[in-house]
């Protein structure tokens, strides 16, 4: 039903956009999906992601994923609080209404600190939480791509995606099953 | 798991029985030093006895000097041999599985613990009226020009019997239960099973309510009262998490040492990467706790709290101003830089860096604590200073490596061993 909702929309829309062809593989157990990807990946066929219900420890190195540089993003980010924490309190406090408070200087940085230290936390952890959204896809919208729904239950879902010409799907399809994939489908998505 | 035995060649062991006999030596350097230079400042008698009549002080001579030095050692070193036995209670507690490689370093620094103790009980002895102002008898006689209303009003805690008998009972605390855990961890070795382990997380747990009472009263006792006026209710967390860092500190080091010797295959970079991410989170926190201190003084900037802080960073014409930011920048920025990124924190040489300054920033803090009550403008860094810290780093060396020999550096039946084995970070 879902399948068959999906390509009518794929029709309609599919003289403005490219569709993609995926063949999915399902696994049951994780521990034989780490073999697999580890024999796919060894047999020269390049895997897209793959879609799991949990963390699965491992998954990154097996998959070849690079170490996320978000941290260093993370860094930019608290800086650029920490900066504005100091200019907005300099400023404010030394030179756009200055006050005495307590007999202190108007540029007090010891008062300043604990501002300056949540502001750098929080342009930090927002900074963080969005960029990852972003990046990862997840931010809301209308239609979201879902390779196979019981990828958020009890099945892991390997995706590799078809090149016209290129990819031989027979020959992916027994790979895949010797493998101990349960089950291999084909998925269009538009992009 | 195959067991691993430290073997300390005599040449390692004599090295740091030399490093006690030259501390000795340089101590008596400096002390001779010392007498000479106060000869030629303090100008005759005639001075010192307007200066001792006028502020009601002593003169400071190079006993002074001498025990400040001691008692400044004493308080660093056992803080570091506590927090072994404090980290081992906490992973106990925790069910921690990560930190079975590092387990019998954090047992044996505690090693220290007895042979600190008598040290504390025998500098306090002799050298009281150098170090504490509250000592002094004079301050509690009511009709004495001496007398002091505000000691008077703290005498029922603060007074010599009360101080020995808690000092007492800290440390004997401290090494009971370091011996009552020990006691286990060495069966579990021999007999292996379960029931040691459940047993040593009940004493742990047991241990760890006693350390909290007890660290924070030393804390008071061993340091605050240096500044027999002054008070802060955040001081004991304060010197609590200088000396943890300090311990983290040294047991990254021993732990690095040891790999790098060839012992501690279990251990690998996932579990230095913790031990990292524990001496830089901890920096942190010490950098918290300093700023949250100085903060409300520096803000609400009543005299009898500021004071402190007055004499620190402008007092003796700014003699103690350049460590204010000296341990600032050691013990906080130099850390937080150098251990920010995951990479470093699985580096050996990083590691060992960021320690080593770690170690040097947080004695600086001590030295900052206890100097400018007893010292005031004449503490320095010469022979004395250098004598007594290679001489305390010889016998600390000295009972910690050889506890360190005396069982198997893996625990062989430690239930969660497999666990710190597959460890990945």
């Amino acid at each position: 039903m879902r399948q068959k909702q999906c390509t009518h929309i794929h029709q309609t829309i599919k003289r403005t956009m490219t569709n993609k062809k995926y063949i999915l593989g399902v696994y049951e157990d994780e521990d034989v999906l780490l073999h697999a990807i580890e024999n796919i990946r060894a047999a020269g066929t390049k895997i897209y992601t793959v879609f799991s219900p949990y963390p699965v420890h491992g998954i990154d190195d097996a998959l070849g994923i690079e170490r996320s540089r978000l941290p260093i993003a993370a860094f930019l980010y608290g800086l650029t609080g920490l900066a504005f924490a100091l200019w907005m309190q300099i400023y404010m406090l030394g030179f756009d209404w200055p006050m005495i408070i307590g007999g202190k200087p108007h540029i007090a940085l010891p008062a300043f600190i604990p501002v300056s230290f949540e502001l750098t936390v929080l342009f930090t952890a927002h900074g963080m939480v969005i960029t990852f959204l972003i990046i990862s896809g997840l931010y809301p919208k209308l239609k979201v791509p879902v390779m196979d729904v019981r990828s958020t239950d009890d099945k892991f879902i390997m995706a590799i995606e078809v090149k016209e010409g290129v990819t031989d799907v027979n020959q992916l399809n027994t790979l895949l099953r010797n493998n101990g994939a349960i089950e291999v489908n084909e998925k269009e998505v538009t992009k | 798991m195959i067991e691993e035995r430290l073997s300390i060649s005599k040449r390692t062991s004599n090295r740091f029985l030399f490093m006690i006999g030259l501390g000795l030596v340089l101590m008596i350097v400096g002390i001779f030093i010392t007498m000479n230079s106060t000869g030629h400042h303090g100008g005759g008698h005639g001075e010192e006895a307007a200066a001792a009549a006028e502020g009601g002080h002593h003169a400071i001579t190079w006993v002074n000097r001498l025990f400040s030095n001691l008692w400044l050692n004493n308080v660093y070193f056992i803080g570091i041999a506590v927090i072994g036995l404090f980290f081992t209670a906490v992973q106990y507690v925790a069910y921690a599985g990560w930190s079975v490689p590092i387990k019998r370093i954090l047992e044996a620094l505690s090693a220290y613990l007895p042979i600190g103790g008598i040290l504390l009980l025998v500098v306090f002895l002799i050298g009281k009226h150098q170090l504490f102002h509250w000592t002094d008898e004079t301050l509690y006689i009511k009709d004495n020009a001496n007398y002091d209303p505000i000691l008077a009003g703290k005498q029922a805690f603060l007074n010599e019997p009360f101080y020995l008998i808690r000092m007492v009972i800290f440390v004997g605390a401290w090494i009971f239960f370091d011996w009552w855990l020990r006691k286990q961890s060495i069966g579990e070795d021999l007999n292996g099973g379960l029931e040691y382990y459940h047993k040593s997380i009940r004493i742990s747990a047991i241990f760890l309510v006693v350390f909290g009472v007890t660290s924070s009263m030393s804390a008071w006792d061993w340091v605050m009262t240096i500044d027999s006026h002054w008070f802060s209710t955040l001081f004991a967390w304060y010197v609590f998490s200088s000396w943890f860092v300090a311990g983290l500190a040294a047991t990254t080091l021993t732990a690095i040492y040891l790999k790098q010797a060839g012992y501690l295959k279990v251990l690998n970079s996932n579990h230095l990467h913790d031990l990292g991410k524990f001496v830089f989170g901890f920096s942190i926190f010490w950098t918290y706790l300093w700023f949250s201190q100085f903060m409300l003084y520096w803000y609400a900037n009543l005299p009898e709290e500021v004071v402190y802080f007055q004499e620190r960073f402008h007092g003796y014409d700014g003699h103690y101003t350049w460590i204010m930011f000296a341990i600032l920048f050691l013990n906080f920025v130099f850390p937080i830089l150098l251990l920010m990124t995951r990479d470093a924190k699985r580096q050996m040489i990083m590691l060992k860096i960021v320690c080593f300054v770690v170690l040097f920033g947080h004695w600086l803090d001590f030295y900052q604590m206890v100097m400018p009550g007893t010292l005031r403008g004449e503490s320095g860094f010469g022979f004395i200073e250098l004598g007594t810290l290679l001489f305390f780093t010889g016998i600390f060396l000295t009972v910690f490596t050889r506890k360190l020999a005396s069982a198997s550096l893996v625990p062989v039946n430690h239930p969660f061993l497999e666990e710190a084995v597959h460890h990945h970070v």
